[in-house]
């Protein structure tokens, strides 16, 4: 899994809500305890933020795509009606990019799309046979993990612990990986 | 504080639901054994499937001969079920990207199965496509190979050719995000797995999915601009099928209008066709607080929008095949309304100008009956309208001595009941083998627009509805 990083002892705070996890996030950090990733059933606008992840790139890995389909488009058609074929229908030039413009649509879109999933799958490791690290299998229901690496905090276990239940932890769990 | 709504809005999950009853409630059908109902559809689905694959096959065999067409009307049946089948499926798109890109949070409820109803209505569409090529088995023509006996190539500047692009990307687009909005669903369904079975095909599926932080914000990220190339395609998608027709010299064919006016209609009947799927699945699945009555209005007013939009074609296309004074153009719509068909176009023009407007009726609109009975006749309408268009047109060209009328035989209807066997059944094993509705989406509605707020937030206590000055100011 690309977010563990290695073995190691784990504390796991479990949560009943997203909008105290998303508290208890703002609140560890200023006590200065480095938490490893939080899960959660459903995306918690604004988590990502104050975990302080980087803004997703995607949007540039679509667009390059896409711009890698519009080119496809342009060079097949261009080929094989200019060069390879030229054929006159209907009137129309054997090449002209109007004619042309839904085959650049569509394979825009569709390199577009898929280059961009592929690359969603590719950067968070998933694929068919990856085998998930789950800290709980409740996150993927009702409950809300926050993973701490104890072997990345200079905190003591017991400290982090009293953390995690005074911002709003309902249980802590000792997870080894 | 997030999540607080206004106490006048009307909530979208209704019995005050947690995020553990909407797991519980939407799994149950995937993990239980199959139900009656669905035992006796799936089955009565598989014979008409059986059969009409049958039909498909004896076609393919004897030749497209076994079908009512002549020399006039070269397509018929074939092309109408087609464009029908298409337009349905555009219902599915719509609601996941354009109405994701809209904000509309009633969507989340009812978006997993108009998607899947996309994915099957376009598969039946493609089958229509193999069947009126009569040698299905040279289907790869289609594609920008170059021909095997030379160096041409697909006349990239033909309509049949820019379908082709487009409905097999809106397919695989279509799919990639159906798929992609499964994957924690399907996480959630392998995590809560008894079987070594179950766990090992849902683990497979649901590649890994462990609802990180970081892989949500990346998927929220990813959504919205698959949402976004989406919601072009669907207009693309319909717009280039119209194409078919509109750059040809029939007339009634040759039109501008035909682009938005497609559109239009095949919105107009996909969601007539998600109110008919949905309708069943709430109640079989016993969905009814997931699928409330202001999800099923709201899709009823879209589909009295969109059937006003397509009245306005009709007519204007009327006034302007009088205005453009074409005597040809002026005859083909005359000959539609008085001519041999005259029964198909009135039967389209009451299903789908006239009965839709009842939805205007809050009473109407509200009620799972009319609702159930206008999406049907809507359908049914948008059937008349694509044979009106193609029959019609062709059976009255410009030479009065080739005129013809089409009578369709036994296997132009067998081969129309095969894709509903075919749709019947994909759609059956989707609402068995995966959660109808989107387990995780609904789960981020819960607090904001359900009955309840099922956890007590600062303060808040629990079950109480919250109306105060922070109204939609969220922290997201």
């Amino acid at each position: 899994m690309s977010d563990v990083n290695g073995n190691g002892k784990f504390l796991v705070g479990i949560f009943d809500d997203d909008d105290v996890v998303l508290t208890a996030v703002k609140d560890i950090k200023k006590a200065g305890v480095r938490i490893h990733e939080v899960y959660s059933p459903f995306p918690i606008h604004g988590l990502d933020v104050a975990l302080g992840h980087p803004r997703s790139r995607l949007g540039i890995a679509a667009f390059l795509f896409a711009l890698s389909g519009t080119t496809t488009a342009l060079l097949l058609t261009a080929y094989t009606e200019s060069f390879d074929w030229p054929m006159i229908v209907g009137g129309k030039d054997s090449y002209s990019p109007v004619i042309y413009v839904p085959v650049i649509f569509e394979l825009t879109v569709l390199f577009c799309a898929l280059g961009m999933v592929g690359t969603f799958l590719v950067s968070n490791g998933l694929g068919p046979t990856v085998k998930p690290l789950m800290y709980d299998l409740r996150t993927t229901d009702n409950k809300f993990a926050m993973a701490i690496d104890l072997s990345k905090n200079n905190i003591g276990e017991g400290d982090i612990e009293q953390i995690l239940r005074k911002s709003g932890a309902a249980e802590v769990n000792v997870k080894q990986f | 504080m997030s999540h607080v709504t206004s106490a006048v809005r009307t909530p979208l999950v209704t019995g005050g639901k947690t995020y553990a009853d909407v797991t519980e409630d939407i799994s149950r059908q995937v993990e239980g054994s199959p139900t009656r109902e669905w035992t006796i559809a799936f089955t009565i689905s598989v014979i008409v499937l059986l059969y009409g694959t049958a039909c498909v096959f004896w076609t393919w065999w004897e030749g497209l001969g076994v079908w009512g067409l002549n020399k006039t009307v070269g397509w018929a049946w074939d092309i109408t079920n087609f464009v029908w089948w298409v337009g349905i499926g555009h219902a599915g798109t719509l609601i996941s990207a354009i109405l994701l890109l809209f904000r509309q949070k009633w969507r989340t409820a009812v978006n997993r199965a108009a998607e899947a109803m996309t994915i099957f209505a376009v598969i039946c569409a493609a089958t229509f496509i193999l069947m009126h090529m009569g040698r299905p088995w040279l289907a790869y023509w289609a594609l920008p190979l170059p021909n095997t006996f030379g160096s041409l190539w697909v006349n990239f500047k033909s309509p049949l050719v820019w379908d082709v692009f487009a409905i097999s990307t809106y397919f695989t687009v279509s799919l990639v995000f159906w798929y992609m909005g499964l994957l924690p669903d399907l996480a959630t369904i392998r995590d809560r797995a008894r079987s070594k079975v179950s766990r090992y095909i849902y683990g497979a599926f649901s590649l890994g999915w462990n609802g990180s932080a970081k892989t949500w914000a990346r998927y929220e990220y990813m959504s919205l601009i698959l949402a976004g190339l989406s919601t072009p395609l669907v207009l693309s998608v319909h717009t280039i099928v119209s194409m078919d027709f509109a750059t040809s010299v029939i007339p009634g064919w040759h039109t501008t209008i035909f682009p938005p006016y497609f559109v239009a209609g095949a919105i107009f009947s996909g969601f007539a066709m998600v109110q008919n799927l949905v309708l069943i699945i709430r109640v079989v699945f016993k969905l009814e607080d997931y699928i409330t009555l202001e999800h099923i209005e709201s899709m009823n007013k879209v589909i009295t929008l969109t059937g006003s939009i397509v009245g306005v074609a009709y007519l204007t296309e009327f006034f302007i095949a009088w205005y453009s004074g074409v005597e040809f153009e002026s005859y083909a719509f005359i000959n539609r309304a008085t001519g041999p068909y005259w029964w198909a176009y009135w039967a389209m023009m009451t299903c789908n100008v006239i009965t839709p407007q009842l939805f205007w009726s809050r009473a109407i609109r509200r009620s799972i009956v009319w609702t159930f009975t206008l999406s049907v006749v809507v359908n049914i309408g948008m059937w008349f309208e694509r044979f009106v268009i193609i029959v019609t047109s062709l059976h009255r060209d410009y030479l009065p001595s080739s005129w013809a009328m089409f009578h369709p035989t036994l296997f132009d209807i067998s081969d129309y009941i095969f894709s509903f066997g075919l749709f019947f059944t994909l759609f059956l094993l989707f609402a068995k083998f995966l959660p109808v509705v989107n387990m995780a989406e609904v789960k981020t509605i819960i607090k904001s627009s359900s009955e309840k707020l099922p956890v007590s937030v600062s303060g808040v206590a629990k079950g109480e509805r919250v109306a105060n000055p922070t109204f939609n100011k969220d922290v997201e």
